[in-house]
């Protein structure tokens, strides 16, 4: 789904995170990059460098906003500062879309600065959904939905970490950021099948794809961002790719940063894939 | 931020907690306070989860082939207080310095559980550190007056980085006006700091080489800090010192004031009108101050200059 309401109706291409590390570097050279995702709490400041250096970015580029504390899954009431602030920043960078988590991590206006799990069950589903909607409301911009990697189940769960995420966009109307990288993480974490979950969410309502490397540790694998893009998680986006179509994707780099080139030319990689699906879907 | 009641379920990790349903928006709350508050317990010795959160983990969390419960919730147990830890050490590199590295990290996870995060940016982690340390000087014996020296020009590095930048007051403003009617305001980003000890050089000092850099979104954080740069004392004695940390195209500064200069700023800040701000140089210099008109001209002139004044 190239373009759909869940998106604004754009048609990204592949982007890459915009990080303090590569801020000269994009600055001076102004290197072509189809669109630049941004942290939006590194943003939602009063003044200085950040929105300097993000004026400057907006001046040559498309910047879409992606969130890590909007916890649409914990049971607090939303954070109104958080809102106001984060409109603020929608504002100034016309996101076509905005993304957070599909996660907890703050209880009683105390944060863990965590992307937590989920219980899998059809009340938390329900709680989550109604925040969404929440925030659509209020900020007036598509929202997507970005499923976590994980390294705990619920004893309560009642129901797969898919059709959770779907029971969510479906009652909240909203779209998904697939993060094929987490799906791998969490199915290795927790033995199931990544293809299952591709294959199984609502592809019409997916609006962006993430990408980005992890780690492997002896009992379970961490969600570090720190490598390039492995295997098994290509072979997962192309599969993404054929069932959702071309769809904006981003590689997420976040520790480790090697130099904007090597970034860039990880998330180009995505390409490849993309033209596969075209000539397929040419031929066929 | 609502101020609420401790997350930390002490009381519920010495008994068994029953199995939680997930039901209700309320059943909700209740199984995310029981395991942030296993999340946010400081770790025991090696930097493993405390023993006393194993109830808590059996109770909510399945094992799998590889891990226990326990263990699985380790895992999120270790990646917040790394996660904060680092972002402190990030933050307060010339506390480091004045305390040392174990002084520091005692001190610090001390803080982090006295006064866990209450904003959904890490920016603001070290908001109570001055307070902190004044109710708990002992983290900082015998070093405490140059400790929270430091902390509060680290804090006001944070604010002259990101505080907001309001319409300017240019000289050109002033003319014709007169001074008992006049009141400025300081930009949000300056703070005027009033210290015993050189922070301003211990801080640039300190804070030489330190290259690294915070993770965005990811989990690979792990305690493997560079060791302090530590601040040397030797003939290092306490003197008054007026410093302006503020900001210039998006750099911060340390701008030395004299005494004089900080007190009519300070006193503009309280909102007090130009001609009351500038009374306290009549007040001290009395009639050696011939000059003072045209001195005091120069400085606003300069500090217009800077930006530094807005409307209240």
């Amino acid at each position: 789904m190239p373009a759909n309401r869940f998106n604004g109706f754009t048609d990204y291409g592949i982007g890459i995170g915009l990080r303090v590390p590569h801020y000269q570097h994009i600055l001076t050279r102004k290197p072509v990059v189809d669109w630049f995702e941004i942290i939006s709490e590194n943003f939602m400041v009063d003044g200085g460098r950040p929105l300097e250096v993000l004026d400057q970015i907006l001046e040559q580029y498309r910047v879409v906003q992606h969130g890590v504390s909007m916890y649409f899954g914990s049971a607090d009431k939303l954070n109104r500062e958080h809102l106001r602030r984060l409109k603020n920043l929608v504002k100034r960078t016309k996101t076509p879309w905005l993304s957070d988590h599909l996660c907890w991590g703050s209880v009683d206006g105390r944060y863990t600065h965590d992307l937590l799990p989920m219980p899998y069950t059809f009340a938390a589903a329900k709680v989550t959904a109604q925040k969404v909607r929440e925030v659509r409301d209020f900020l007036e911009i598509p929202i997507a939905v970005e499923n976590v990697s994980s390294y705990t189940e619920f004893h309560v769960s009642e129901m797969t970490e898919w059709e959770f995420l779907t029971e969510v966009v479906e009652q909240a109307d909203c779209g998904i950021l697939l993060d094929v990288n987490n799906i791998y993480v969490s199915s290795k974490n927790h033995n199931f099948n990544p293809y299952d979950y591709v294959n199984n969410v609502p592809h019409d309502r997916v609006a962006q794809i993430h990408i980005a490397g992890h780690s492997k540790f002896k009992k379970y694998i961490l969600d570090t961002h720190d490598h390039p893009v492995l295997d098994p998680v290509w072979e997962l986006y192309a599969r993404a790719v054929k069932l959702a179509g071309i769809t904006a994707t981003l590689l997420e780099w976040d520790d480790r940063i090697p130099s904007f080139d090597e970034v860039h030319h990880e998330a180009l990689k995505a390409n490849q894939f993309i033209r596969q699906f075209a000539h397929k879907t040419a031929s066929a | 931020m609502r101020r609420s009641k401790p997350t930390s379920s002490s009381a519920s990790s010495r008994t068994k907690p029953r199995p939680p349903k997930v039901a209700s928006a309320r059943q909700l709350g209740e199984l995310q306070a029981l395991m942030a508050g296993a999340i946010m317990r400081p770790l025991a010795p090696r930097n493993r989860m405390q023993k006393s959160s194993a109830p808590v983990a059996e109770a909510i969390i399945k094992p799998n082939d590889r891990l226990t419960s326990f263990e699985r919730l380790e895992i999120y147990n270790r990646q917040y207080w790394f996660r904060i830890l680092d972002c402190f050490y990030d933050d307060y590199p010339g506390l480091r310095a004045v305390l040392g590295d174990r002084k520091f990290d005692r001190l610090a996870r001390a803080y982090l559980a006295r006064y866990p995060s209450e904003s959904f940016s890490l920016r603001n982690l070290g908001r109570r550190v001055e307070g902190f340390l004044r109710a708990e000087p002992k983290w900082t014996v015998p070093h405490q007056r140059l400790a929270l020296d430091m902390v509060r020009i680290e804090w006001a590095n944070i604010v002259a980085f990101d505080e907001a930048t309001k319409p300017t007051i240019h000289v050109d403003d002033l003319l014709g006006r007169h001074p008992s009617k006049v009141r400025l305001a300081l930009q949000p980003y300056i703070t005027l700091l009033e210290v015993r000890y050189p922070v301003d050089d211990l801080l640039i000092a300190a804070k030489q080489g330190d290259d690294r850099l915070r993770g965005e979104a990811s989990n690979a954080v792990a305690l493997q800090h560079k060791r302090a740069r530590r601040i040397s004392f030797r003939g290092l004695k306490p003197q008054r010192l007026y410093i302006a940390v503020h900001r210039m195209e998006c750099s911060v500064y340390y701008k030395p004031l004299i005494r004089e200069q900080f007190e009519i700023l300070r006193a503009l800040q309280r909102g007090a009108t130009i001609e009351k701000a500038c009374a306290v140089l009549l007040k001290r210099r009395g009639s050696a101050a011939k000059d003072w008109p045209a001195q005091v001209q120069h400085w606003f002139k300069e500090w217009t200059s800077f930006g530094w004044f807005c409307h209240p």
